[in-house]
C-alpha cells in the first residue's frame, strides 16, 4: 500500500491557492451527472451535503439518525477557532496554524494544518451569513473566549451550545437544498457496507433503522462525515449512537486506518458516578477561561472545598505550567489530574476527581457574569450531581471525549480506496497526537464548506459521464450478501449474554490498557484479551428481536462487533509506537518530570494499518511527516 | 429504590399498543431515567424478551432524540429538563410510572416509545434557513448586531426540537416550534430579505404535516425543556399577519430578453 499524501509543491502559504489552480473543475451542465453519495449529516456532513447540493451535484446524504440535526456534532459546546484576530491580540492564519501543530505534538501534516487555518475564517463569515447567533460585545461585534493551548481569543461561541447553533447552521442550509431537490435526503439509514468496483467506491448496503429493510444506493464517488469512535471506550462524552462501523467497513474494504491509538481523553468531565453509568458529560474547556483547577495539597484529604484553606491546595496547572496555567493542552491537564488522583489527593467518593473551582471569578466578576457565560453548564452541572457550582467547586476527571486518528486521507481527503472520501472527526488529517479545543468544529466545517468541495472535482472529472454503476453489478449483490450474513448471525445466535455487556468488558480493557498511560506489557494483555473478547462474542451474544423491524439491540450488536476489531488495532497501534505524543502515553517513554518524551527519529510519521483479512493481523504501514516550515521543538507550556 | 413502570408496548406504526407492567428494582436515584430503563431492558433480554423501544442518543439534553411521555408529561415531572436529563429521585420509592411515545397525529407510532417526527423536517425544508451561498458571505462583523437581538435570537434558536411542545398541546399544534425556528432567524438582519416567505412557507408546511391549531393555551411552553417563550408565538403571528398583507402586492415578474 503506498501512502501518498498528494501534497502539493510550493511555499507553504501558497499550497492551497495552486492545488485548487492546478486542479480539474466539472463544468455546471455536467455536475448534475454526477451521484455523490454523503454518509453522515453531523457538521462535516451537512455541510458538504448543502454546499455541493447547491453546486449542482446530485447529492444523496444518509444518516442512521431520525434527522440530520440529531447528528452528535450538535452537542459541542464550547467553541469554534478562526483566525480573524478580532480581539487585536496578535492572532493571525500562522499562528492559528502553529498552536494547532504544536498542540498536536508535531504529530500533523504542515500542509494540511496551515489550510485549515486559512479557512477558518471564512466559517465564521459563512455561519453569521446564515443566522448562527454567535455571542456579541454590546457594541454588536462578535464575542470571543480563550481555549487550552492558546494566548490569544480567537474561539467565538454560541452559550454553551456552540455545535447546537453550528449544526442547525448547516442544517438549514441543508434543508434548504434538500426542500429545492438538490440533495435527497435518507434518514433512518445506517450504512453497513461500502461497494467497490473495480477498486473504486461505487456504493453502499444500508439498513433502514426503522423499518430493517437493505437498501442498495450507487454512486459516483462516496464520501463518509461518520463522525469519531471515541464510544470504543464504552463510557465517553459521545452521544451514545456514535460509532465506528461505517470507518470500520470501509477499513476492510481497503482504507487504511491511521493513528488509531490518539485519542483524546478530556480534562473536565463529570466524574463516574456508578456502574449503571451509560455516558460521561463534559464540562466546556471554556469553563477554564474562568475555573482554577485544583486539588488538596494533603494525600487523602476528607474536608469539604470550602474548609481546605488556601494554603493547602495545589493548583497544580498554574504551579507545572505557569505561562499557560489553566489553559494548558488536554492531554497535559488530563494526566495531571490523573497524577493528582494516582498520588491519593484525588477527592469525592471514589478519589477519582479534581476541583475546578469559580470562587475566586465569582468574586471578581458577580455571580451573574458567570451565570451569563456558563449558566447552561453550571445546570446541567446539577440535573446530574444535584451539587451548585455556585456554591462549592465542580469535581471533575478526565474521560474519552475525541478521536484524533481514523481513516487516512489524502491532501484532497480520498481515502486509500479511489473515490472514497472522508472527512470531520472520522479521517485523522488535522490533530496530530492531541487535538486543541475548539477545533474540531473549525475541521469539520472546514472540510464540508471549502475542501471537498474543490478537491473533489479534481477526481469527478476523470469519472466517465455515463449513469452510477447498476446496484445488480454483482458487487452489490456480494456487498448485500454480507450484511445479511452478518446480521442472521447475530439475530441466530441464541447466546446468553447482552450487546451491553460485552461492549462494558470491551470497554473497561480499552481504558485501563489503552487509555491514559499505556505500557509493553498492558497493551499485549489487552490484544489477547480482546481478541478472547471477539470469539466469545460471536459465540454468546443474545440480540433479541429480528432483522425486519426496528431493533435496537440489533443496531448496537452491528456497532459492537466492530469495535471490538478497531480496540484491537488501537493496541497494536499504541503497541507499536515506541515513544510518547500528546495523547499517546508509554509510560516507557517519559522525561523526569513526567512529560511525554517524544522520538522524533524514529516515530515523526503517520501509522496508517492496513486490513488483512479475518483474524490476520493488520499491517502497519508509514507516512513519513515532512515539515518544510515548523522546526520540531519540545512542547512547553511552562 | 423500586419502581413499578406501565409502558406503552407497540409493535410497529400498523399494531395495537397496551400498556405493560414493569419492576424496576435496585435503583440508584442518581440514575438517569433512561439509565434506570437500560436496566429494565438489560433484565428483559436476559430472559429472552423484546426490550423496550426508546429514542435516545446524546443523554445530555440537546440532540432532541428522548422523547417520552411521563405521567403524563412531556419529558417528565421536572421543568426545563429532557428525559433523558430526568433522575430517579425526582419519583419516589413505590412510584408507579406510566411511559408513554409523545403523542399526535403528525407524529406516529414506530415502535413501543419511538415515534416518527420527520414532519418537523418539512417545515424547516419550507423555510427554516437563511439563504447563504457557501463562500459567498461578507466579513462577519460588518454587520454588527446588537446584544439584545443577538441574545433573543439566541433564545429561540435553543430549541432542540424534541417535540415536546406538540405532545403537550391538546391540539398538537406546532406553533412554538415554528416559531421558535422563525423567531430566531426574523429578528436578525441577515433574516430579513427572506422574512415574509419564510413565515407563510413554514406556516403552510405546519398545516399540511397535519399540527392542529394554536388556541394561546400554552402548555407547549410550559412543557418546552428549553424553556422558548410563548412570545415568539404572538411574534410569529404578528409576522404572519404583515406577510399575508405584503405578500398581495408583488413586483412584476421579470423576463429575460
Ligand atoms: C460533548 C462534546 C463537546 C464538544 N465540544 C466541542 C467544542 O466545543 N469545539 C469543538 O471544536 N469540538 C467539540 N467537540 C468535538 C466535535 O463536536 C466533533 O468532533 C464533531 O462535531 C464531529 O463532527 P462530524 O461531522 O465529523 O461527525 P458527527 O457529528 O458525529 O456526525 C456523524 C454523522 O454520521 C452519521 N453516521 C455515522 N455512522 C453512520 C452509518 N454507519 N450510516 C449512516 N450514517 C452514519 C451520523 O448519523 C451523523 O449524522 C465536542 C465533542 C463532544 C463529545
Ligand atoms: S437524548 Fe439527546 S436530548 Fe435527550
Amino acid at each position: 500500500m503506498i501512502l501518498d499524501s498528494k501534497i502539493p509543491s510550493g511555499p507553504l502559504e501558497k499550497k492551497w491557492e495552486k492545488h485548487i489552480m492546478d486542479g480539474k473543475l466539472v463544468n455546471p451542465a455536467n455536475k448534475r451527472k454526477y451521484d455523490v453519495i454523503i454518509v453522515g449529516s453531523g457538521l462535516a456532513g451537512a455541510s458538504a451535503a448543502a454546499t455541493l447540493g447547491e453546486l449542482g451535484y446530485n447529492v444523496k446524504c444518509f444518516t442512521f439518525h431520525d434527522s440530520p440535526r440529531r447528528a452528535h456534532s450538535i452537542a459541542a459546546q464550547g467553541g469554534i477557532n478562526a483566525a480573524k484576530n478580532y480581539q487585536n491580540d496578535g492572532d493571525s492564519v500562522y499562528r492559528l496554524f502553529y498552536d494547532t501543530i504544536k498542540g498536536g505534538d508535531f504529530r500533523s501534516r504542515e500542509a494540511n494544518v496551515y489550510r485549515l487555518a486559512q479557512v477558518s475564517a471564512n466559517i465564521i463569515d459563512q455561519c453569521v451569513a446564515q443566522g448562527v447567533p454567535f455571542a456579541r460585545e454590546y457594541g454588536g461585534l462578535l464575542s470571543n473566549r480563550s481555549f487550552g493551548g492558546a494566548q490569544v481569543s480567537r474561539t467565538f461561541y454560541a452559550r454553551g451550545q456552540t455545535g447546537q447553533q453550528l449544526l442547525l447552521g448547516a442544517y438549514s442550509a441543508l434543508s434548504r437544498q434538500i426542500g429545492l431537490g438538490n440533495v435527497t435526503m435518507y434518514n433512518n439509514s445506517e450504512m453497513l457496507e461500502v461497494v467497490t468496483i473495480d477498486g473504486h467506491a461505487r456504493g453502499i448496503i444500508t439498513r433502514n433503522v426503522n423499518t430493517g429493510k437493505i437498501e442498495r444506493h450507487s454512486a459516483h464517488t462516496v464520501v463518509l462525515g461518520t463522525g469519531g469512535y471515541g464510544n470504543v471506550f464504552y463510557l465517553s462524552t459521545n452521544a451514545l449512537n456514535s460509532n465506528v462501523t461505517a470507518a470500520w467497513r470501509a477499513h476492510r474494504k481497503g482504507a487504511a486506518f491511521a493513528n488509531p491509538c490518539y485519542t483524546q481523553i478530556h480534562p473536565t468531565c463529570i466524574p463516574v458516578s456508578g456502574d449503571y453509568q451509560s455516558k460521561l458529560t463534559l464540562m466546556s474547556e471554556s469553563l477554564r477561561n474562568d475555573g482554577r483547577i485544583w486539588a488538596p495539597k494533603k494525600k487523602g484529604d476528607k474536608r469539604p472545598a470550602h474548609e481546605i484553606p488556601e494554603d493547602e491546595r495545589d493548583y497544580y496547572l498554574e504551579r507545572k505550567y505557569p505561562s499557560f496555567g489553566n489553559l494548558a493542552p488536554r492531554d497535559i491537564s488530563s494526566r495531571a489530574a490523573k497524577e493528582a488522583c494516582d498520588d491519593g489527593r484525588g477527592v469525592g467518593d471514589t478519589g477519582l476527581g479534581v476541583y475546578l473551582d469559580f470562587r475566586d471569578a465569582i468574586q471578581r466578576l458577580g455571580e451573574s457574569a458567570i451565570r451569563e457565560r456558563y449558566g447552561n453548564l453550571f445546570d446541567i452541572y446539577h440535573e446530574i450531581t444535584n451539587e451548585s457550582a455556585y456554591k462549592q467547586p465542580m469535581r471533575i476527571y478526565p474521560a474519552v471525549h475525541y478521536t484524533m486518528g481514523g481513516l487516512w486521507v489524502d491532501y484532497n481527503l480520498m481515502s486509500s480506496i479511489p473515490g472514497m472520501f472522508v472527512m470531520g472527526e472520522a479521517n485523522f488529517s488535522d490533530h496530530g497526537a492531541n487535538r486543541l479545543g475548539a477545533s474540531a468544529l473549525m475541521q469539520g466545517l472546514a472540510d464540508g464548506y471549502y475542501v471537498l468541495p474543490y478537491t473533489l472535482p479534481h477526481y469527478l472529472a476523470n469519472v466517465p459521464r455515463e449513469a452510477a454503476p447498476s446496484t445488480d453489478h454483482p458487487e452489490f449483490v456480494k456487498a448485500e450478501e454480507e450484511v445479511n450474513a452478518r446480521t442472521k448471525k447475530l439475530i441466530d445466535n441464541n447466546g446468553k449474554q447482552t450487546v451491553r455487556s460485552f461492549h462494558k468488558r470491551l470497554g473497561k480493557i480499552m481504558w485501563d490498557k489503552c487509555g491514559m498511560a499505556r505500557n509493553k506489557s498492558g497493551l499485549q494483555e489487552a490484544i489477547t484479551e480482546i481478541q478472547g473478547l471477539k470469539e466469545e462474542y460471536w459465540q454468546d451474544v443474545r440480540v433479541p428481536g429480528t432483522a425486519a423491524s426496528l431493533n435496537q439491540s440489533l443496531e448496537i450488536a452491528g456497532r459492537v462487533g466492530d469495535f471490538i476489531e478497531l480496540g484491537e488495532t488501537m493496541c497494536r497501534d499504541a503497541l507499536s509506537r515506541e515513544e510518547s505524543c500528546g495523547g499517546h502515553f508509554r509510560e516507557e517513554h517519559q522525561t523526569d518530570d513526567g512529560e511525554a518524551l517524544r522520538d522524533d527519529e524514529k516515530f515523526h510519521h503517520v501509522a496508517a494499518w492496513e486490513y488483512k483479512g479475518e483474524n490476520e493481523a493488520p499491517e502497519r504501514h508509514v507516512e513519513p511527516l515532512i515539515y518544510e516550515s515548523v522546526k520540531l521543538a519540545t512542547r512547553s507550556y511552562k | 429504590m423500586k419502581v413499578t413502570l406501565r409502558v406503552w408496548r407497540q409493535e410497529n406504526e400498523t399494531a395495537q399498543g397496551r400498556f405493560e407492567e414493569y419492576e424496576a428494582d435496585n435503583l440508584n436515584p442518581n440514575m438517569s431515567f433512561l439509565e434506570m430503563l437500560d436496566v429494565v431492558n438489560e433484565k428483559l433480554t436476559g430472559d429472552g424478551k423484546d426490550p423496550i423501544a426508546v429514542a435516545h442518543d446524546c443523554r445530555e439534553g440537546i440532540c432532541g432524540t428522548c422523547s417520552s411521555m411521563i405521567n403524563g408529561e412531556p419529558h417528565g415531572p421536572e421543568n426545563g429538563v429532557t428525559t433523558c436529563q430526568t433522575y430517579m429521585r425526582s419519583f419516589n420509592d413505590g412510584d408507579v410510572i406510566t411511559v408513554e411515545p409523545f403523542r399526535a397525529e403528525a407524529f406516529p407510532v414506530l415502535k413501543d416509545l419511538i415515534t416518527d417526527r420527520k414532519a418537523f423536517d418539512k417545515i424547516m425544508q419550507a423555510g427554516g434557513f437563511i439563504t447563504a451561498r457557501t463562500g459567498s458571505c461578507q466579513d462577519a462583523n460588518a454587520l454588527p448586531i446588537g446584544k439584545e437581538v443577538a441574545d433573543l435570537a439566541m433564545d429561540a434558536a435553543a430549541c432542540v426540537g424534541c417535540g415536546a411542545c406538540v405532545a403537550a398541546c391538546k391540539n398538537s399544534s406546532a406553533m412554538l416550534f415554528v416559531s421558535a425556528k422563525a423567531g430566531q432567524l426574523n429578528l436578525l438582519p441577515q433574516g430579513q430579505p427572506e422574512k415574509d416567505t419564510r413565515v407563510l412557507n413554514m406556516v403552510a408546511a405546519m398545516d399540511e404535516a397535519g399540527f392542529g391549531n394554536c388556541t394561546n393555551q400554552y402548555e407547549c411552553s410550559a412543557a418546552c425543556p428549553k424553556e422558548i417563550s410563548e412570545e415568539f408565538i404572538s411574534k410569529l403571528n404578528r409576522d404572519y399577519l404583515i406577510a399575508s398583507v405584503r405578500s398581495s402586492v408583488k413586483a412584476k415578474p421579470t423576463t429575460m430578453k
